[in-house]
């Protein structure tokens, strides 16, 4: 199972090998990690999506994470009230007889077009990550030369509700 | 003016650097003793050494591993930091081995290397490693200094993070302008700034009662005494615990020392090479209580068959270790003293365990440790036997790795905690005889006795070279099978006898080797000598090597296969 995991770390050389190599080694699979600063000076928010097998592993992680000296907090918010993100570019071929057509696709995921050249554009796209593989899907058919995406970052909602209101939806399937 | 008197005023008058301020914040940290290698990347280290020749003490090994086997050693003893000093590059990648060892077996080890200078540093300058990398996931922390200021606070941080919570290795890497620099000004006293970092001492309550109430209904109880009871000093706490509960006790090889072998409740080491006894009371439990042991696979066998019938729990200063191989119904973080103290002061009815007791009573009285005498040579666990003897079982015992290990851990009972220095976790050949050089630096009064295999002395025997320099009265007790005795072993019972590249067909001349380093040396090769010359052997005062010939077919048994569960051990009893 995927799980969306929050660290926050002290903003010290070498944290992010930490974190990557101690995945590594207990033999976690990372499928994104996201990190910038957080609102306090000195500090990093990481976003990890990590690839568990079970519960008992799932504890294993946040535990090893928990043990790291410069790991100032650890938190699975896969089960939470989140919002939760992803940021994509997407470079597509296209010349300019089909631009608008493309842009009649992009429009409804709120995608923009950032870049235009002779022969190809980029769409820029946020959003949960299951919208931007069905926008790449759709793409997909016009020829895509290029993808970058940042990987998954993620907030608790102000609001939590009690747990008999918490539908369980997944973001990552 | 005499030289002495020169050299007091140039110290006098010498501007303090980084490195003579690291010396005083050694001294200041309580460190005595530098386990030390110089080279290029640490001169300045060592100049500052030369000036602090009076306020502390470096001994100089002859290889990076041995002298961070012997801060372990000496870590093993004291329960305070071992203090450990590499050049760069060759210097610190010596110490790899060392520093995993420390890790698997949580040693607090502060280990400092040299650094290139600042400026070149990812240049491949000349003795450059990328030390921070290579040892980050083998230590507990590491840090490399990029300021001068902030170095009163790491080696604060280095020290309370080595020796607190579950204790491990943390070093400290110390690019050569650092240390070289002149200070300005006295830095100013720090403090340590570690958010991220608060081992959790106090159990909880609620889990401390529930524990209790387990005990109170279990019917067949059993203790596993790791070495976190050692570490957290409660050896004391627990035998009372037990006492007071009648609970049987199985220890860890690690934890060998933390419960009295000799008390009725002890059921010895439980595992591959344990007891059937230990074993079986683990196998057949319904209550299993972990004190600071970490489910490590040679002790729990195959994980399907380990504990079936128990509810478990487990006592660990490191979460982590909790549910990390056995599902933990009664998780308790916590120190173990802190634990047993809880545990101790809570009204329990003790266990209905006269029936259990019994039971387990049989077992040790059925199938003993058993070996055979064979009158061509000398039995190896007989040599431990009369070791044990004529030590009173009050020897520091440090060991190497292989069947002689597990002899040792079978054979010399300890009935006294902190006397038993061994490799488990990481099973180092190579460590037992620099870890006795610790152990005897630690306890200078203590006995100190080295069993070593002729495979694994081979590994580190330069430092004979300090035992005679500083008389360190080690007995080194060679338990010579011409042969990398365990490998052989595993050969003829799991490789159908195709005994592969484990025979030493040459050795050196092991007495005169010793005699080479200034050492004596003895050989002895049957049983009647042994026995007539050991008591002289140990009243020598100063260090001796012992080239004890036994018996190559000798194996080490009970035995738990790889694979195998607890309950299915073999050569219980002589065929
Ligand atoms: C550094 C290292 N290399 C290899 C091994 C694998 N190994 C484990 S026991 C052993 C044999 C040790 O032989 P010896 O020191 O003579 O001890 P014996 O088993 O004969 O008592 C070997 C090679 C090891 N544990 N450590
Ligand atoms: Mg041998």
């Amino acid at each position: 199972m995927k799980r969306i995991i929050t660290l926050t770390v002290q903003d010290r050389s070498g944290v992010l090998n930490r974190v990557t190599g101690l995945l590594q080694r207990r033999q976690f699979n990372i499928s994104s990690i996201s990190v910038g600063p957080a609102e306090k000076e000195g500090v990093s928010k990481m976003t990890l999506v990590v690839e568990v097998e079970d519960d008992q592993r799932l504890e294993q992680v946040t535990k090893q994470l928990n043990k790291q000296i410069d790991v100032l907090k650890v938190s699975d918010i896969t089960d939470k009230a989140i919002v939760a993100r992803e940021l994509a570019l997407i470079k597509v071929a296209s010349s300019s007889q089909l631009r608008s057509e493309i842009n009649g696709i992009i429009d409804p995921f709120r995608a923009l077009i950032i870049d235009v050249s002779k022969d190809s554009l980029a769409v820029q796209i946020t959003g949960r990550p299951d919208k931007i593989d069905a926008l790449i899907e759709l793409l997909r058919p016009y020829g895509i030369k290029e993808i970058a995406r940042t990987g998954l970052t993620a907030l608790q909602r102000g609001h939590q509700p009690q747990v008999n209101e918490l539908a369980t939806f997944s973001l990552l399937k | 003016m005499n030289v002495e008197a020169k050299l007091e005023f140039q110290t006098s008058t010498a501007p303090k650097t980084g490195a003579d301020l690291l010396i005083d914040l050694l001294i200041k940290e309580g460190v005595e003793t530098i386990f030390g290698y110089p080279g290029g990347a640490v001169l300045p280290i060592y100049d500052a050494i030369y000036r602090a020749k009076s306020r502390i003490h470096h001994i100089l090994f002859r290889h990076e591993q041995g002298m961070i086997h012997a801060a372990e050693g000496y870590a093993r003893i004291t329960g305070k930091p071992g203090v450990v000093l590499a050049t760069s590059g060759p210097g610190a990648t010596n110490l790899v081995t060392g520093i995993t060892d420390a890790m698997m077996d949580s040693l607090p080890l502060v280990v400092f290397t040299g650094q290139v200078a600042r400026a070149v540093i990812g240049t491949d300058a000349f003795q450059e490693a990328d030390v921070m990398a290579i040892t980050t996931p083998i230590t507990k922390h590491n840090y490399q200094v990029q300021s001068i200021t902030d170095l009163p606070r790491i080696v604060k941080e280095a020290f309370h993070i080595a020796s607190t919570g579950r204790p491990g290795p943390v070093l400290v890497d110390l690019p050569k302008d650092i240390t070289s620099g002149v200070l300005s000004e006295e830095p100013e006293e720090a403090d340590i700034d570690l958010p991220g970092y608060q081992p959790t001492i106090k159990p909880n309550p609620l889990q401390i009662k529930k524990l209790a109430d387990s005990l109170a209904k279990a019917k067949k109880p059993v203790i596993l005494a790791g070495a976190g009871v050692l570490h957290a000093k409660a050896s004391e706490e627990l035998t009372a615990f037990v006492e007071k509960h009648k609970i049987p006790v199985v220890t860890t090889l690690l934890g060998l020392g933390s419960f009295p072998a000799d008390n009725p409740l002890s059921l010895g080491m439980g595992g591959m090479h344990g007891t059937y006894a230990a074993n079986m009371a683990l196998y057949e439990s319904d209550l299993l209580i972990n004190f600071g042991a970490r489910f490590d696979d040679r002790l729990t066998g195959n994980l399907q068959h380990f504990a079936p019938f128990a509810k478990v729990a487990h006592i660990d200063i490191d979460p982590a270790e909790i549910g990390k191989n056995v599902p933990t119904q009664i998780p308790i973080v916590a120190d173990a003293k802190e634990a047993l103290v809880e545990l101790l002061d809570l009204p329990v009815s003790p266990p209905e365990t006269v029936e259990w007791l019994e039971k387990l009573k049989q077992y040790k009285q059925d199938f003993p440790l058993w070996y055979k005498h064979d009158p061509n040579g000398m039995c190896p666990q007989w040599l431990i036997e009369a070791v044990h003897k004529v030590t009173n079982g009050e020897a520091i015992v440090a060991t190497d790795v292989g069947q002689h290990q597990m002899w040792a851990a079978q054979y010399y009972t300890f009935n006294q905690p902190h006397r038993w220095i061994t490799s488990g976790g990481l099973g180092t050949m190579g460590f037992g005889f620099p870890a006795a050089i610790g152990a005897q630096i630690a306890a200078p009064e203590s006995t100190v006795v080295a069993i070593v295999g002729d495979g694994g002395f081979q590994m580190t025997l330069q430092e004979l070279s300090v035992i005679y320099e500083r008389n360190l009265p080690i007995k080194i007790i060679i338990v010579n099978n011409g042969a990398l005795g365990m490998v052989r072993q595993w050969q003829e019972l799991m490789y159908d006898n195709r005994i592969s590249e484990s025979l030493l067909h040459t050795q050196p001349d092991f007495v005169k080797l010793a005699e080479s380093y200034g050492i004596r040396g003895v050989k002895i090769d049957n049983q009647e000598d042994l026995i007539a010359s050991l008591p002289e052997l140990f009243a020598y005062d100063g260090p001796i090597l012992i080239d004890c010939r036994v018996l190559q077919q000798e194996k080490v048994f009970p035995m738990i296969a790889p694979g195998k569960g607890l309950h299915e051990m073999i050569g219980v009893k002589p065929e």
